[in-house]
């Protein structure tokens, strides 16, 4: 399988990464060449393996259903890009 | 009077403990080697002044006898651990300006054990390469220089090259890594340190940067197996934050060191033996077989069949939790916004992100966007998933016949800058030796066993049973012991 210049610009809109004619150009074979490297995978035979899903042997914990923080308003927000009266803000969304 | 900088953890420990020195002092010595070094590159933040007041608590506690684990101890923290009220980046321009409101547990569990903090490590961005050439912050240059009077900078390593840099240069004695396909590792054989990466969930991935939460495993750097082993006691043990974090008692690995290998068995993965390796390394490998002979143990032949499938698993696994675990960073709660004129919110995500990112990041969260994607999901993810147990399998394997084995840490010595960093899968091939160990999510430790002939180091990897990082450091020190490597780079910064 390979990519594209649509499939790449179609990604890279997945992944919300604005890109230009020029970086489209230069990922098409650089993705390419990755993904054509991994495609070496499909020579195993995993017929009868499970993926992994856990590499050390563990139980889900589960803890009392407690709170466990709040009243921290001022630490959440004090890295935010822009905050106002207590909230995160975001361009206009709704019409 | 003894150079403060030349001491290890354990020199300092207990130097300071018998009163041979302040804690005040020690600091003050690594601030000034730190001050002095700024052509290495290996700080994106110092803190001369955190160190310093910890200092100055460890040398009011030796006066009232509380003294703590660490106490007089400075050390450098990778800037991938959160720290309360010290900017934290990942190397990211994303991320520049963040200061944490809290503190990463494995950091919290330093301090309280009394170490103090010399400053914030570089690294590869989002700790993503082998070389801290992707770091937004420049790259590190390592204090070794080839022997031929060739003076081109070579690269530390990566990702935790800051890290590997400042102790190979003394700035620190010691300061953590972290590990997902070899980031301790390669970055340690490359500048002549030692380095583990412990099994995975010993240590709390909680307040560290997240890239591949199902790999990300921090570790300690230092010179020798010995520091090595007292700082992963003082970082390890069970977190209820962490849910992977294992619910286990932390041995006492220091106290029970030993260099006596009867009765261990090593073995030789042959996979390992790859085309292209330069002779000193096999000759390496060779001596250090030897060695563990020497310490007792009997060296067995095993094989790993799918070795040449964990690089091309690991890059697609790797990537795809990068490109989940990096969503989060979208210019609203914390980091960089970029907002163009009259832009939606959609437009200042992907511009955000487009400023933020450089072009590795971007790189591996496509590619994890497209193997998860809809109709190349089960094709990529789920096979590369179930080759992972495959590795993890072959390793089970080999355990039947022996309780460790021994490898080459990487298939060359440290390379110059620029030499890879046009070739992502040049790059990528650096870490054949490292990758499958973090899939399989076992311990595994990089010490140095000597130099190659332009004078630049070689480290050999110990790769344990889950759990087993007592038999790993041990093997580590029995070849310390026998390699007396004491070289180091000749200072010209």
């Amino acid at each position: 399988m390979s990519v594209d210049h649509a499939t790449v610009r179609k990604i890279a809109s997945l992944a919300r990464i604005a890109v230009t004619d020029d970086q489209v150009e230069a990922m098409v074979p650089e993705l390419n060449n990755i993904l054509g490297w991994i495609e070496q995978l499909g020579e195993v035979d995993t017929s009868a393996v499970q993926p992994m899903t856990a590499v050390i042997p563990n139980v889900l914990r589960l803890r009392d259903d407690v709170v466990t923080d709040g009243d921290v308003r001022d630490a959440v927000l004090k890295n935010a890009p822009q905050a106002e009266q207590g909230f995160f803000t975001v361009p206009k969304v709704i019409e | 009077m003894t150079n403060l900088t030349d001491l290890g953890i354990a020199a300092i420990r207990d130097g300071f403990k018998a009163g041979d020195f302040t804690a005040r002092d020690v600091a003050s010595a690594f601030n000034e080697a730190v001050a002095g070094a700024k052509a290495l590159n290996a700080f994106i933040v110092e803190t001369p002044e955190i160190a310093l007041a910890a200092a100055d608590q460890a040398d009011k506690d030796r006066a009232s006898g509380s003294l703590k684990p660490l106490s007089g101890v400075p050390i450098g923290m990778k800037d991938l651990f959160a720290t309360k009220d010290v900017q934290t980046t990942a190397a990211s321009h994303i991320l520049e300006g963040f200061v944490p409101q809290y503190e990463s547990t494995v950091s919290g569990k330093l301090w309280n054990a009394g170490a103090g903090m010399l400053g914030k490590l570089n690294l590869d961005q989002f700790a993503m390469g082998s070389s801290n050439e992707t770091s937004f912050f420049g790259n590190v240059i390592s204090p070794w220089r080839r022997n031929n009077g060739d003076t081109a900078a070579l690269a530390p390593g990566g990702s935790s090259g800051g890290t590997s840099s400042a102790i190979a240069a003394r700035l620190v004695p010691g300061a953590t890594g972290t590990d997902t396909g070899g980031s301790i590792r390669q970055p340690a054989a490359f500048t002549g340190i030692s380095g583990i990466k412990p099994t995975y969930g010993r240590c709390s991935r909680w307040g560290i940067v997240a890239f591949a939460s199902s790999l990300d495993q921090a570790g300690p750097m230092a010179r020798d197996v010995r520091d090595c082993a007292i700082l992963l006691e003082n970082m390890a043990g069970f977190d209820p934050k962490d849910s992977t974090s294992l619910d286990l008692p932390v041995p006492n690995w220091e106290a029970a060191l030993s260099t006596d290998l009867k009765g261990k068995r090593v073995g030789i993965p042959k996979e390992y033996r790859v085309d292209g390796m330069p002779a000193e390394i096999d000759a390496l490998w060779e001596q250090g077989i030897n060695w563990l002979k020497d310490a007792g143990a009997e060296i067995v032949n095993v094989s790993l069949p799918h070795t040449q499938y964990a690089l091309p698993a690991y890059y697609i696994i790797a990537p795809a939790e990068a490109s989940s675990n990096l969503a989060r960073y979208d210019g609203v709660r914390y980091g960089l916004r970029d907002l163009p004129d009259g832009a939606n919110l959609q437009d200042m995500y992907a511009a955000t992100r487009a400023a933020g990112f450089g072009d590795e990041v971007k790189r591996r969260i496509l590619i994890g966007t497209y193997v998860l994607s809809a109709g190349f999901y089960d094709a990529y993810y789920t096979q590369a998933q179930k080759v992972r147990t495959l590795i993890a399998r072959d390793f089970d394997q080999a355990w039947e016949t022996c309780d460790l084995l021994l490898t080459p840490t990487a298939p060359s010595a440290a390379f110059g800058l620029g030499e890879k960093s046009d070739d992502p899968l040049a790059m990528y091939l650096n870490d054949v030796f490292t990758v499958p160990t973090s899939l399989a999510g076992l311990p595994a430790m990089s010490v140095p066993g000597g130099l190659d002939a332009l004078g630049l180091p070689l480290g050999l990897q110990i790769i344990g049973k889950a759990l087993d990082e007592q038999t790993v450091l041990n093997a580590g020190l029995a070849i310390e012991e026998r390699a007396g490597f004491t070289a180091r780079a000749d200072k010209w910064w």
